[in-house]
């Protein structure tokens, strides 16, 4: 992306646009500039898919923590101090041998703020939100993931206020894995339903990445 | 409303752009703000969440498509604060020097009245129930393509404020939100995977009791995907 775009000179676009509308509304009082900075703070670097590895890496090493998470999962981030606007009807779904998740806001754009942060562009856009419902096995091929034919894949449309995160499959090999290390290979897109976790040496150069 | 922004379903929109590696939730400083002054002044203006989200959908089709993701949130906040007159479009308008787009469409609410009557619930887990076929004027949170569809309530997911009338400041309505699932096949016809299904939460308003199956087709379902 150019620094043109970045910054965005053009005054019918919408960076001179929003800027005249947040001195409006800093000029009636309704908005306060600093609270806006301390808000994209926030988002760019206290919230985002580190929250919800460390759910999926204890979910993987404490049966007792697994087991409170699938029945209540907003307590269950609770413990982890995980929580926010997005959260308070939080939903783990999990992924087994029998059947595959995958989540989706067909109507807009609706996701897990506090353990995923805000979503990936490509999880807005009208290629995915189309056509998840109807072919998830083609999307998810394009994403890597070929599910076998036998297995149930189970798209979770998020129309109303559930929001869901998806708890992959533990990798073999991992066994000797920290929770701290499990963590770092679990991805964004596992968490959505468009990827599964590799373990360590199969990851390679993409951990992390996605 | 039937608008463009209830998109599953729909062909024609091509592969999935992945191009975007590691955590960007912002692609621009002018996003980051967009992001940021929508989440500070909806409440603050006397609005909510299915208000805001019936203002991206009142976009007209042509531009919903063609703008990008935070400039259909920027065309949304100007619409609800130009409609309670605390920021006139013109107001905007005099301080960029240009015209901004052209105002969404009026919001159209019909005086189709909600049904849920209390707060009990209708349905139970295991109830076969059909997404009625409605197609409301005003905001709704019952996409099309499970409309008139068969489908099975999963869990009863508590009570929550009803959208249809939220987003109009026509009540709260408190109703129970269901997990409806569905079978793929129900939904898009016998090409779909026969083992996939689709999970849904639906308020009870759009949902009606299904007759029950005849019991032949109960014992083969059965037999094929056993629980």
């Amino acid at each position: 992306m150019s620094d043109d775009h970045r910054h965005d000179p053009n005054p019918h676009g919408p960076a001179a646009r929003v800027k005249a509308l947040e001195e409006l509304l800093v000029e009636k009082g309704l908005v306060d500039s600093a609270r806006l900075d301390e808000i994209i703070e926030t988002y760019q670097h206290a919230v985002g898919p580190r929250a919800g590895a460390r759910v999926v890496a204890r979910a993987w090493c404490d049966r007792a923590f697994h087991r409170r998470l699938m029945t209540d999962a907003v307590a269950a981030c609770a413990e982890l101090g995980i929580a926010g606007p997005e959260g308070g009807h939080l939903v783990a779904v999990e992924n087994t041998a029998r059947v595959h998740n995958l989540v989706v806001c067909t109507l807009c754009s609706c996701y897990p703020w506090p353990v995923l942060g805000l979503p990936p562009a490509w999880y807005k856009s009208f290629a995915y939100r189309s056509r998840a419902v109807k072919d998830p096995r083609g999307l998810l091929r394009e994403f890597g993931v070929v599910i076998p034919d036998e297995v149930e894949v189970r798209v979770w449309d998020s129309s109303a206020e559930q929001r869901y995160i998806v708890i992959p499959e533990r990798p073999a090999g991992t066994k000797s894995m920290t929770e701290a290390e499990l963590a770092d290979i679990v991805t964004r897109d596992s968490m959505i339903g468009v990827g599964k976790v590799l373990a360590p040496s199969r990851a390679g150069g993409r951990r992390g990445a996605r | 409303m039937n608008g463009i922004h209830d998109m599953g379903g729909m062909d024609g929109f091509g592969e999935i752009d992945r191009g975007e590696a590691g955590y960007t939730p912002f692609h621009s400083d002018w996003e980051a703000r967009v992001f940021a002054l929508t989440n500070s002044v909806i409440a603050r203006a006397g609005s909510n969440a299915d208000e805001f989200r019936h203002a991206i959908e009142r976009i007209h089709p042509a531009r919903y498509l063609a703008a990008s993701y935070y400039a259909r949130w920027l065309d949304a906040v100007e619409t609800i604060l130009a409609d309670r007159g605390i920021v006139t479009r013109a107001e905007i308008d005099a301080r960029t020097g240009h015209p901004g787009v052209a105002p969404a469409a009026a919001a159209r609410v019909e005086s189709r009245r909600h049904r849920a009557k209390d707060e009990r619930a209708k349905f139970r887990t295991g109830d076969r129930v059909r997404a009625r076929n409605i197609n409301p004027a005003g905001h709704t949170r019952s996409p099309r393509y499970v409309r008139g569809k068969i489908g099975v309530i999963r869990r009863d997911r508590g009570i929550y404020v009803f959208p249809d009338t939220n987003a109009h400041h026509a009540g709260e309505v408190h109703q129970h939100v269901y997990s409806v699932e569905f079978r793929a096949r129900e939904l898009f016809g016998e090409t779909a995977n026969a083992h996939d299904r689709v999970l849904i939460d639906l308020w009870e308003d759009y949902l009606e009791q299904a007759a029950n199956p005849p019991p032949s087709a109960i014992k083969s379902k059965r037999k094929r995907n056993p629980r």
